[in-house]
């Protein structure tokens, strides 16, 4: 099944980061593969692709009641009719407007069942300006989602603002986001192979919700963590520093939040009761859905050998057995919601609630 | 017993149509297949893909639209004409009607194309995701986010507009133009009565987007894909299906992907996701075999011929043929 389903990356970014440069880059690589491209206006794409479409961002609100489950009902159309091109490419890349929020572009790959027969989402992939991030998550909810969605990060332009700078804006995006891979570029320059087939979305690939871990051997070069964590005096980035440790308590500090901030909550505990875990989840989801941007979990059910993962989009959920837990493997269960007016402390007392009695 | 010749296109088959006494398959890689005798020639139609196509009225030629940008024409022959070309747009719909008319979308623009050449653009607030000609006059419904739009094309007149909140993705018009159906991203159908747009018909129950609709002899059915049977839904009672039991035709344990009811008899061929296809007669749901489960996977398009004796089929994985009743 997997195989033969196309993988989707979406990129965003707020309008002048650079998402324009890296789709060009990703055209122009000599990588052998073939990409077919779903953009919102030809505009300034310099590489001629036949595979190049161009849509109209058309967000449906699916009549379910639900009034956070939008979709694009364009890439819907757009993924039916590539899908009867004979083998032609090899992914498909859709490049959102600076100011789309990427909930509908990730939720219509999990809500339409044709789309998702045929592709499957590989990651958020978002451009931020590492100049005007700061102003733009200040202004605009739009650029919070794109950094909240992301899996993926490029913190471009770094090569425009000094060290200093460059840390607190990484530590306002792992406010908003703890688990996004964050890489510092100029220009873009990237290796693509850390930008596609992500499988961020795939629940078999979920490893941990640590971003260092799943960088593996690369994250010495180029995770958030180089360097400029030396010079750093704020408590939580050493939490970072030293992965493995808690990150509980990351958004807590520096920032004054204001009401319709993004922000995450991370949950961490024992051995989770499935009766009471699953209306639990699926409770939070129907009425903090709207609020919830990302969520995702690896938890440990009792009596069950198996590793359980869990992610989700506003009130899309979808969780699976992944595998058995390994020898000297620690059970634990950890969630992380990432959203808007959480109430924190609600979230970690229910969730505690949860838990199998010690 | 029926017999069947087959055909390999290894390209997805977006429409079988008659053309004359024998099949033409559109096909995904841009190529358009015309039988003859035996065998099955390929003609290159478009640059892209093909993304659509329908039969002229007259039935004597395929237009096909494609991500080319090109509306084309192909008739039994083999002879190709380019109708219209709108550089760089992804054309995914099509439709014929009376007179040599043809409408063809792309994006929020519906186009429409009179025999003498002439065009002119249908402008909508949102995408136009299907099209139907009414069977008489040159009135086009465009099925479209919330609803439907029916525009009067040989008048400036602005659209009627039908309201129901949701993503309406195909459209078809009752043979006697009473009733416009649609069907929805949230798998189920929607009806309104032409005249007012009222009636408000609600067709639900089903597990899958439904992608194939086809009117019995007489209209007095509405077959429907998109559930483990075909679904049809009476339309010769006074307030059409409402409060009424659909036929449910062909259950198994596989998803109808393709309806096509027989031009005369209340018989429907149905096609499955497995490759199966059945013909099936509504008055004691007798089942006939016309092909087993096969690869190629399911099946994207039926046709029969004039007389009915003749069925076209395709599947999305490359493979085509035509069943012959008669043996």
């Amino acid at each position: 099944m997997t195989e033969t389903q196309i993988p989707v990356t979406v990129l965003t970014g707020y309008l002048g980061a650079g998402k324009t440069t890296l789709l060009n880059r990703i055209l122009s690589e000599n990588h052998g593969k073939k990409y077919a491209v779903v953009v919102n206006e030809f505009g300034e794409i310099g590489i001629d692709n036949d595979l190049i479409v161009e849509s109209d961002e058309e967000i449906y609100e699916m009549n379910n009641g639900c009034v956070c489950c939008t979709v694009r009902g364009d890439l819907i159309r757009v993924v039916e009719g590539l899908m009867k091109r004979p083998g032609g490419f090899d992914g498909i890349l859709v490049e959102t407007t600076g100011l789309a929020n990427p909930a509908p572009v990730a939720q219509t790959f999990f809500m339409d069942d044709d789309v998702r027969a045929k592709s499957r989402l590989d990651a958020v992939v978002t451009v931020a300006d590492a100049m005007n991030l700061l102003t733009r998550l200040d202004d605009a909810p739009e650029a919070e989602e794109q950094i909240a969605f992301a899996d993926v990060i490029l913190l471009n332009k770094a090569d425009l603002v000094d060290a200093e700078k460059l840390a607190a804006v990484e530590r306002r995006i792992r406010e908003i986001n703890p688990h996004a891979t964050i890489h510092r570029t100029e220009r873009c320059a990237i290796d693509l192979t850390k930008v596609l087939d992500r499988g961020a979305f795939d629940l078999e690939r979920i490893l941990t919700l640590d971003p260092e871990f799943l960088e593996g051997e690369d994250h010495d070069h180029d995770h958030v963590h180089d360097e400029n964590c030396g010079h750093d005096h704020h408590h939580h980035d050493h939490d970072h520093a030293h992965h493995g440790h808690d990150h509980d308590h990351d958004h807590h500090h520096h920032h004054p939040r204001h009401d319709e901030s993004v922000f995450s909550v991370s949950l961490r505990g024992g051995t989770l009761d499935p009766n009471k875990f699953f209306p639990w989840i699926q409770e939070i989801t129907q009425v903090e859905g709207p609020n919830i941007l990302r969520l995702k979990g690896i938890l440990a059910m009792d009596k069950d050998p198996d590793r359980y993962v869990l992610q989700g989009v506003h009130m899309i959920v979808e969780g699976t057995h992944q595998r058995p837990w390994a020898e000297g493997e620690k059970r634990e269960s950890r969630l992380v919601f990432i959203g808007r007016k959480l109430n924190e402390q609600a979230l970690r007392k229910s969730f505690e609630d949860c838990l199998v009695a010690a | 017993m029926p017999t069947i010749q087959s055909f390999p296109l290894d390209a997805y088959v977006v429409a079988a149509e008659f053309l004359g006494s024998e099949p033409a398959f559109a096909l995904g890689d841009g190529k358009v297949a015309l039988v003859s005798g035996p065998s099955a020639e390929k003609h290159g139609v478009h640059s892209g893909g093909l993304l659509a196509a329908a039969r002229t009225l007259d039935g004597d030629r395929l237009i096909t639209t494609g991500d080319d940008g090109r509306v084309m024409a192909i008739d039994a022959s083999g002879k190709i004409d380019e109708i219209a070309v709108q550089p760089k747009k992804w054309i995914d719909q099509v439709a014929c009607g009376p007179d040599g008319t043809i409408a063809y979308a792309s994006g929020r623009q519906v186009f429409v194309r009179f025999a003498n050449g002439k065009e002119r653009v249908l402008e909508h607030e949102r995408t136009a995701a299907g099209l139907a000609f009414a069977p008489k006059g040159l009135r086009l419904a465009v099925a479209r986010y919330n609803g439907v739009s029916l525009w009067w094309i040989g008048t400036d007149a602005k659209p009627t507009e039908f309201e129901w909140k949701g993503s309406h993705l195909g459209v078809t018009f009752s043979p006697d133009g009473k009733n416009v159906i649609t069907t929805m991203q949230e798998n189920s159908l929607h009806g309104w009565r032409v005249a007012d747009g009222g009636g408000h018909m609600r067709m639900s129950g089903y597990p899958g987007k439904v992608k194939s609709m086809s009117w019995s002899a007489k209209g007095r059915f509405l077959a429907t894909s998109g559930a483990e049977m075909a679904v049809l839904w009476p339309f010769h009672f006074k307030d059409g299906p409402m409060g009424k039991q659909p036929l449910q035709l062909g259950t198994r344990d596989q998803i109808v992907s393709f309806v096509a009811c027989h031009p005369t008899e209340e018989v429907v061929a149905i096609g499955y996701r497995d490759g199966m296809v059945l013909a099936v007669r509504f008055a004691d749901s007798d089942e006939a075999i016309l092909r087993k489960p096969a690869k190629g996977g399911p099946i994207s398009t039926l046709a029969w011929d004039k007389k009915g004796v003749r069925l076209a089929f395709g599947t999305e994985g490359g493979q085509a043929g035509v069943i012959d009743l008669a043996g």
